[in-house]
Order: structure tokens, then C-alpha cells, then sequence
């Protein structure tokens, strides 16, 4: 009846776990008598879980990471602490199996369902606003995308209650992956959270390429697209290109796990390297996925709050293709200790080296674009500034590792951890938190609060040196990554910086959360009236803030780059049509919703092999969407006389507030 | 609702061209299913050799049957067509006829490979025998899961023609179907070369 | 049907490209299976033939089945489309089979 599922799946004496389940019961119970309190199911239901509208979405995208921050954050402290008390082989207060589930969790949840919703976020928020469109090409499907990265995030979390999670370390290498030295449920609810994630993450690609591609405002050539919406038209491009590959590798690795197939098997003529190397076709290009966008986020905020415009945008287009495609070729270095001939090695080592060229590119144009503006000291710059900085040194650790014969005596050590968090932190998370404080305002009609805002700056940058160059000393030292205690008096110091520096960035996280408080405690008196609260470039800004459901009242027509801009400087901007036409919008639907849902329990019951579920569930899903695809009550008109409304009351105080 | 949407739509010039950009959408799904494909086609081209003391693709690949297969399936590529021309030009007893005659094909196609399948499980060479055997089940019934995917969509779709007539959306939804239907015909085309012909060949 | 509701489902292409290409997909599928079959010629001649014809016969059923072209925007758009997915096979798949080949040749030295 319930497959391998007993009451052994439950962590009853791990008492770190049930104290996290008992919080995370309270904190929800709370939530749900709120929301029954205030009456605001209704309210959830039809505004927000079953929006198709692109804002929304991504303002939940935004939440969702958010929220996986704080659970892969805890990961990160636990094991630092961990690795600070475990010296001088003591055992430490996390066993090994425990350890090794906290590691793995920490990377999947951090790539998978921190930094990927939060981009994802905050494209759905400003992409369609920058190409002035009234909505992406399927509103659906960005729904339905949306509700299956929660799927996986759901699953990711339920592990921790019911069963365990993988403990392979976030890339799943077979043969320790496979069903004979991992028979537990951890890698299945690892496939199955990245599997349905993943697929939403493809649907995503493929909707922004095609609103992109088919949607942008009359006059806007290719060319003309903001430097953000391009950045992000890569890094769809490289997901549509490089997901499928991990949906792949994932299903031959769920064959061979629930049939006893041989693709990665020791046995039968199975090859384990195969899983490697389809993994990194899909995990290098990923990086680039979550680095490109914050590129354009830098662009925009480095060019808004300068007063220039970017320097070099063609070169800033060009490098950003440049890199995607070698991303595409560069993906052996991550298993340069596999052994492969020496050619190989030295084809994919030159390979990486080069991609340094046009990332360096990107640096001085960010750096020209400052020099001889005036640069404001806000928070969106601040971590601008500090990225270019991190993100310079991380490079070069990774031009370094590029040479095969260092990556052999660097590979797997905590060098390499120092090397990607300072890529992925300094790079693209550095990048979300900028773009998050520069559209904040747009997105929620406030300003984030400065202040806090720059005490969660410093507090991140310092935390970060202090928490990961120990790193690079450790792996100079030898240290290895993964372990789970040590027994070497030379690291112990470093460790104890580290763990140190784990809690300033806490620290920065709570001042985030504090900054959140005061921002919407303040938010009248932090009130974006016109819409334009740093005298924007792009067409997002000539919205109101939160922009009108609709978007545009009327279709802007673009003729530059900076198309916000030239409208201002031509006085078109802030026009009054002569009359309103209606607009054609879609119907929000439960579908999404409904099929999320219903993926995430096929998604358990796959993983405790619940047969009768998975087929419900399954057939559950394709009703649903073949439901919905027959629906003919998708689409409705909004009046004119109901934009017009709107419309003179964002005229009307954006006048107010010229004229003051 | 949804017909005076579509008439709008047509008329209106602000809007973009939803039925374009719907068949464009889903040229871009298919490209992912390309590169999905890929990834299997080099798992297989990495493990065909590994038959780990079990049978080759020499041993097993009968040619006169595969060829008979890929007949169904090529025979379904052109009456596919003749339902897309019937569509576009509004004719909807056509559509409904060659769609049919499609879902035979693709059936006939379906249930050779089934049978290919049994049989060669029966003889104990099941994909748990060898890796070469695990990557020729998984590509090759990867395809055949997507032609069944195919037979079941085409099976609404011909409920929906017949219940709703050729309305845009509905003739749109022909065209999504046409891509998929003729993409999987030059997937398939991959699938005898590299594993049946090259198989049989070495 | 009128005709702006013709527009938005691309062009109606009639029956002549469907039998162009059901003739020629017949015959770049009867050759590589006669000539594996038969044996006529040697065994590496045999692959590059089929190779070959399997290429030109993607390329027909592109063309003709596909309706890809590069003389409309939507044809234009579909087909570069189609193009940078193949470059990008083209990369993973001659790359991985060139990693795992080489790989496979240093463990048997």
C-alpha cells in the first residue's frame, strides 16, 4: 500500500532535525491561522496562486528564494561550526551521515532553488517591462513553470521530515549514486526535485525566448533591447539549450536505480563517466545561467546610477554570446582528474582560459561607464562595486584551476570551494541583491530602507573574505572538501576564521531581514509615487510602481537603446493617448497550481515506490493540462474606461511630482 | 469567447500574431527535445560497444522488419501533411480522414516496436542484460514513448476538430502537432542509421 | 475560413512539397537499407554512404515536411533556430563521444 514507506522514514532521534520540523510546524500553523484570521484565502488564491500575470510571478519566485536562502544559510552555518568544533579529531555535533545530507542540500538547494528562482524572479518581473510587452508569450506556462520549481523545492524539504536526503554530494555521482551503495531514498528525492524542477526551468527558457523573439514594443530592434533583457535572452538560450541534457542524465540515472538498468553501473559494461560528463554539459553552462543576468543587472545599475549611458553595448552583447557558446565547450574542466588524454585536457584547458577574455571585456565596460559619471553610493551600486571586485579574484582562481596540471594538485580541495563561491556568491548572488534593491521599488511601489541596506552590504562583503579566502589557504594546505572532521593543528586557525566569517554574513542576512521590516514599516513614507524612483533608462520605469496589470496602456514605440530615456529627453514621455483601446489579457487559472501539487506528490510517491499514487497522480497531471488546453474561457478585454482611470492617476501624480 | 478573441486578434495590429508565436513556442520545445535526444544518442554512441558478453547489435537488429517500421512511419509523415493541407484550407472531413489514417500508421509503427521489444526480452535480452542493450532500449523507446505521446494527443485533437470544427486555435494546434509528428520521422531517421544500419553494419 | 484567419497558421503549402519529399525520403531510405542489407559495398564505404544519405535526408524532411526557409521572418527565425541547436549537438555530442573515446583508450594503454 505504501511501498518502501514505514514509520522508520521519520527522523524521530535526530533531535536537530525535530526541532527544525517543530519550528517549521509552528511558523506554519501560525502562518495558516493568519491568513484564516484576516480572511486572505480567497484573497491568495485568486491574486497570487493562480496569477498568470509576469509580476507576480515573479514576486513569488522572489519569495521562494528567499526562503530556500534561509534553509540552504542554516545548511552553511551548521557545517562551518561543524567543521569549527570537529578539529583535533573531535567528533563534532553532526554524524557523518547526517553531515554528508547537509552538503549535498546546501548545493542543490543554493543553485537550484536560491539563485535559479531568484533570477528567474526577477526576469519575470522586469523582462517583459523592458521590451515593453504586455505579458510573456504563454502567461500559462509561466505559472505552471513557477509551481513546478516549487514541486522540487517542496521535495527537497519534505526529505527532511520523511526519509533522508542524498548523500553525494550535490552532483550525484554513480557508481556512489547508484542503487547499490546509495539504497536509500535521498538520491530519489534529489532526481525527482531536480527532475520537475527542471522541466519548469526548460518551459521558462523556451517562454522568454519566444516573448522575447515575437513580443518586444513596435521599433524595438534586437539590438535595441536592454542590456538586462539580452543578458537574460542568453542565459534562456543556454537553458533551453543545456536542461534537456540534465533531464537526460537524470533519467538514465532513475532507470538504472528503479529498473536495474546499466548506463552508470560498475557492472555489465555500464560507464559512470558518462553520468560526469552529461552532468557538466548541463552544470557549466548552468553557472553561466546564473552569472549573464546579474551581468545585466550590473549593466543597468552601474549605467542608471552613473548617468551614462553603458559603455560599449555591443561589445556587452557580443561578450555575452561570446560566453555562451564557449560555455558550451569548456565543461571537461570540472573532471580534468577523469584522466582523459592530454589532448583533451589541453582542448578544454585553452577553452576556459579563453572565456576569460570576454568576461574581462564586460569589466572594463562597467568601468568606463563610471569614469567621468556620477556615481550615487546607493546599495544596488555598492554591491556592484564590491562584485567587480570579488568576482575579479574568483576569476582569476578559475583562470588558474583552467590549467590542468594546477587542477590536479587543486581539484576537490577547498581551493575549489573558495573559487566557485566566489564566482557564484561574489558573481551572481552578488548581482540578485543588487537587481533586487535597484527594481524593489518597482516590483512593491516602496523603497527598500538605505540604510540597513548598506549595513547588509558590509556585513556580506566583509563576512564573505573573512568566511572563504581561509578557503584557498586550506586548500593550499591540503585540505579536501566534504569532510566531516579533521585532525590537522595547521587547519584549525583557518577553520575558525571561516566559521567566523559564516556568522558576519549571517549577520548581513538578518539586516536583510531587518531592512525588509523597515522598508514596509516605512513604506509611506518610502513611496515611489512616479515610477521612476532613479531616474531610469528603460521602459520598466516609465510604468507605475507596482506597474498596472496591464503594463501599457498603449504599445510604447522604442527608437534607442535607452528607450525611457530618449522619451524623456524628446518630452514624449508621460503622453496622454488620445482615446484607450481594450486589452486583451488572459484569465488566471488553477492549473498550475493544481498540477504542481500534483507533481510533487508523484515525486514522493516515486520515490517510496507507491505505485498506485504514481499513476494517479500522473494521469492526475496530463487531465489537468489537457483540461486546460480545452478551456475556452483563457482570455478576457479590459475596458478602456477602466485604464483610463488608472491611467490619470499615475499622470496626474507623476505631474504632481514633476511640478514639485 | 475564444472565436472572438481569435477574430480580434487577426484584426487587431497592435497585438503580436498569437498563432505564430504558439507554433514558434513550440518549435523551441522541440529543439529542447532535440538536444534531449542528443544527450541519449551519446550516452548510446559511449556504450554500444559495451555488450558486456551479451548479444550485439549484429546479433539481434533484423533489417527487413525495421525497414517495414520505418515505412509506417514515413507513409504517416505524407498523410500527416495531407491533414495540415486539409486543415488549412478548412476542410475538416479531410482532416478528420487523414488524421485517422496517421493514427494507423503511427499504431502499426507503436506495435512493431512493442513487439521488437517482447521478443527480445523474451530471448533474455532485456535492457538489464548489457549497457549496449540499456542505451538501445532507452533511445529507441524514448522515441517510441514520444510517438505514443503523438497518438495520444492526435486522438484529442481529432475529438476537438470533430467536436469544435477548424476554428484558429484548433488549426494552430494541427500545425503544433505537425512539427512534432515530422520532427520524430528525422529523429527516427537517426534511430535506423546510428543504431539499426551502423548496429547490423559492425 | 476568411482570409487574415488563414494568416495567422502560415502558409498553406499544398500537396507538391509533401510528395517531393515523401519520394525523395523513400529513396535516401531504401538505399542505405539495400546497401547494409546486400552488402555491396565495403564496410567503411557502407558507413559513410549511410551517414551521408541519413544528413541529406534530415535536410529533406526539413525542407519539405518542416516547411524551414529562409525567405519568410517566421521561416528565418525557425531555422537559425534549428541551427544553433545543431551546432550545439554537434558540440556535446563530438565532444563527449571524443572525451569518453579518449578516456577509454588511456585506461586500455
Amino acid at each position: 500500500m505504501f511501498g518502501k514507506l514505514t514509520l522508520d522514514a521519520l527522523p524521530l532521534h535526530v533531535p536537530i532535525v525535530m526541532g527544525t520540523l517543530a519550528v517549521v510546524a509552528v511558523l506554519g500553523l501560525a502562518l495558516v491561522i493568519a491568513i484564516t484570521k484576516y480572511g486572505k484565502w480567497g484573497y491568495l488564491w485568486r491574486e497570487w496562486i493562480t496569477s498568470v500575470d509576469h509580476k507576480r510571478l515573479g514576486v513569488m519566485y522572489i519569495i521562494l528564494a528567499q526562503v530556500m536562502m534561509l534553509r540552504g544559510f542554516a545548511d552553511a552555518i551548521m557545517m562551518r561550526t561543524q567543521l569549527a568544533v570537529a578539529t583535533n579529531g573531535a567528533e563534532g555535533y553532526l554524524p557523518p551521515e547526517h553531515y554528508d545530507q547537509i552538503f549535498t542540500a546546501h548545493g542543490v538547494i543554493m543553485i537550484i532553488f536560491m539563485a535559479m528562482p531568484f533570477m528567474i524572479g526577477l526576469m519575470n518581473i522586469v523582462l517583459p517591462l523592458q521590451i515593453g510587452a504586455r505579458d510573456v508569450a504563454f502567461p500559462f506556462l509561466n505559472n505552471l513553470s513557477f509551481w513546478l520549481a516549487v514541486a522540487g523545492a517542496l521535495l527537497v524539504n519534505i526529505s527532511l521530515a520523511v526519509g533522508e536526503f542524498a548523500k553525494t554530494g550535490w552532483v550525484a555521482y554513480p557508481p556512489l549514486s547508484g542503487i547499490n551503495y546509495s539504497p536509500g531514498s535521498g538520491v530519489d528525492y534529489y532526481i525527482w526535485a531536480l527532475q520537475i524542477s527542471g522541466i519548469g526551468t526548460t518551459l521558462t527558457g523556451v517562454n522568454f525566448i519566444a516573448t522575447v523573439l515575437k513580443m518586444r514594443a513596435p521599433g524595438m530592434k534586437l539590438m535595441q533591447m536592454p542590456i538586462f533583457t539580452w543578458a537574460c535572452t542568453w542565459a534562456n538560450i543556454l537553458i533551453v539549450a543545456s536542461f534537456p541534457i540534465l533531464t537526460g542524465a537524470l533519467a538514465m540515472l532513475t532507470l538504472d536505480r528503479y529498473l536495474g538498468f546499466h548506463f552508470f553501473t560498475n557492472d555489465l559494461g555500464g560507464n559512470a563517466m558518462m553520468y560526469i560528463n552529461l552532468f557538466w554539459a548541463w552544470g557549466h553552462p548552468e553557472v553561466y545561467i546564473l552569472v549573464l543576468p546579474a551581468f545585466g543587472i550590473f549593466s543597468e545599475v552601474i549605467s542608471t546610477f552613473s548617468g551614462k549611458r553603458l559603455f560599449g553595448y555591443t561589445s556587452m552583447v557580443v561578450a555575452s554570446g561570446a560566453i555562451s557558446i564557449l560555455g558550451f565547450i569548456v565543461w571537461l574542466h570540472h573532471f580534468f582528474t577523469m584522466g582523459s588524454s592530454a589532448d583533451v585536457n589541453a582542448f578544454f584547458g585553452v577553452t576556459t582560459m579563453i572565456i576569460a577574455v570576454p568576461t574581462g571585456v564586460k569589466l572594463f565596460n562597467w568601468l568606463f561607464t563610471m569614469y567621468k559619471g556620477r556615481v550615487q553610493f546607493k546599495p544596488p551600486v555598492l554591491w556592484t562595486l564590491g562584485f567587480m571586485v570579488t568576482f575579479t579574484i574568483g576569476g582569476m582562481t578559475g583562470v588558474l584551476l583552467s590549467v590542468p596540471g594546477a587542477d590536479y594538485v587543486l581539484h576537490n580541495s577547498l581551493f575549489l570551494i573558495a573559487h566557485f563561491h566566489n564566482t557564484i556568491l561574489g558573481g551572481a548572488v552578488f548581482g540578485y541583491m543588487a537587481g533586487f534593491a535597484y527594481w524593489f521599488p518597482k516590483a512593491m511601489g516602496y523603497k527598500l530602507d538605505e540604510k540597513w541596506g548598506k549595513r547588509a552590504f558590509w556585513f556580506w562583503q566583509i563576512g564573505f573574505y573573512v568566511a572563504f579566502m581561509p578557503l584557498y589557504v586550506l586548500g593550499f594546505l591540503g585540505m579536501t572538501r566534504r569532510m566531516n572532521h579533521t585532525d590537522n593543528p595547521d587547519w584549525n586557525m583557518w577553520l575558525y576564521i571561516a566559521c567566523a566569517g559564516a556568522f558576519i554574513i549571517g549577520l548581513g542576512v538578518v539586516s536583510q531581514l531587518i531592512q525588509l521590516y523597515v522598508s514596509y514599516r516605512d513604506r509611506e513614507k518610502n513611496r515611489d509615487v512616479t515610477g521612476d524612483p532613479w531616474n531610469g533608462h528603460t521602459l520598466e520605469w516609465s510604468t507605475m510602481s507596482p506597474p498596472q496589470f496591464y503594463n501599457f496602456a498603449k504599445d510604447p514605440v522604442v527608437s534607442d537603446i535607452d528607450a525611457f530615456t530618449d522619451m524623456k529627453e524628446k518630452g514624449t514621455a508621460y503622453q496622454r493617448p488620445e482615446k484607450y483601446e481594450p486589452i486583451h489579457m488572459p484569465c488566471n487559472t488553477g492549473a498550475g497550481f493544481i498540477m504542481g501539487m500534483l507533481l510533487t506528490v508523484f515525486g514522493f510517491a516515486f520515490v517510496w515506490h507507491i505505485w498506485w499514487l504514481v499513476v494517479i497522480t500522473l494521469l492526475g497531471t496530463i487531465a489537468t493540462f489537457i483540461k486546460r488546453c480545452y478551456d475556452t474561457d483563457v482570455d478576457y478585454y479590459v475596458q478602456p474606461d477602466e485604464i483610463e482611470n488608472i491611467e490619470n492617476a499615475h499622470l496626474a501624480a507623476v505631474q504632481s511630482t514633476l511640478k514639485a | 469567447m475564444s472565436t472572438s478573441v481569435m477574430n480580434h486578434d487577426a484584426h487587431g495590429h497592435e497585438h503580436h500574431d498569437s498563432g505564430s508565436t504558439t507554433l514558434f513556442g513550440f518549435w523551441l520545445y522541440l529543439m529542447t527535445d532535440c538536444l534531449l535526444f542528443a544527450s541519449v544518442f551519446a550516452t548510446y554512441a559511449v556504450l554500444f560497444m559495451n555488450t558486456a558478453g551479451g548479444p550485439s547489435g549484429h546479433d539481434i537488429f533484423e533489417l527487413d522488419y525495421v525497414l517495414i517500421e520505418t515505412f509506417a512511419l514515413l507513409f504517416s509523415s505524407i498523410t500527416y501533411g495531407f491533414a495540415m493541407i486539409g486543415a488549412q484550407r478548412g476542410n475538416q472531413r479531410a482532416t478528420l480522414l487523414w488524421l485517422a489514417v496517421t493514427f494507423v500508421l503511427g499504431a502499426v509503427f507503436i506495435g512493431m516496436e512493442v513487439n521488437e521489444f517482447s521478443h527480445l526480452i523474451h530471448e533474455g535480452f532485456g535492457p538489464q542484460r548489457s549497457a549496449f542493450l540499456t542505451a538501445f532500449f532507452s533511445l529507441v523507446g524514448m522515441h517510441g514513448l514520444h510517438v505514443t505521446a503523438g497518438l495520444i494527443w492526435m486522438a484529442v485533437l481529432m475529438l476537438e476538430v470533430k467536436k469544435r470544427g477548424l476554428k484558429p486555435r484548433t488549426v494552430t494546434r494541427v500545425g503544433c502537432l505537425s512539427l512534432f509528428w515530422h520532427f520524430l520521422d528525422v529523429v527516427w531517421i537517426c534511430v535506423f542509421t546510428v543504431v539499426y544500419l551502423m548496429g547490423a553494419v559492425s | 475560413m476568411s482570409q487574415h484567419e488563414q494568416a495567422n497558421h502560415g502558409h498553406d503549402h499544398g500537396v507538391k512539397p509533401y510528395v517531393i519529399g515523401f519520394i525523395l525520403a523513400v529513396i535516401l531510405t531504401v538505399i542505405p537499407f539495400w546497401l547494409v542489407m546486400d552488402g555491396v559495398l565495403s564496410k567503411g564505404a557502407t558507413l559513410w554512404t549511410i551517414v551521408i544519405m541519413a544528413v541529406v535526408q534530415i535536410a529533406v524532411h526539413l525542407k519539405y515536411f518542416l516547411h524551414l526557409s529562409f525567405t519568410t521572418e517566421d521561416g528565418r527565425l525557425n531555422s537559425f533556430t534549428f541551427l544553433f541547436s545543431a551546432l550545439i549537438i554537434v558540440l556535446v555530442v563530438g565532444l563527449s563521444v571524443w572525451i569518453i573515446y579518449a578516456s577509454n583508450a588511456m585506461m586500455m594503454g
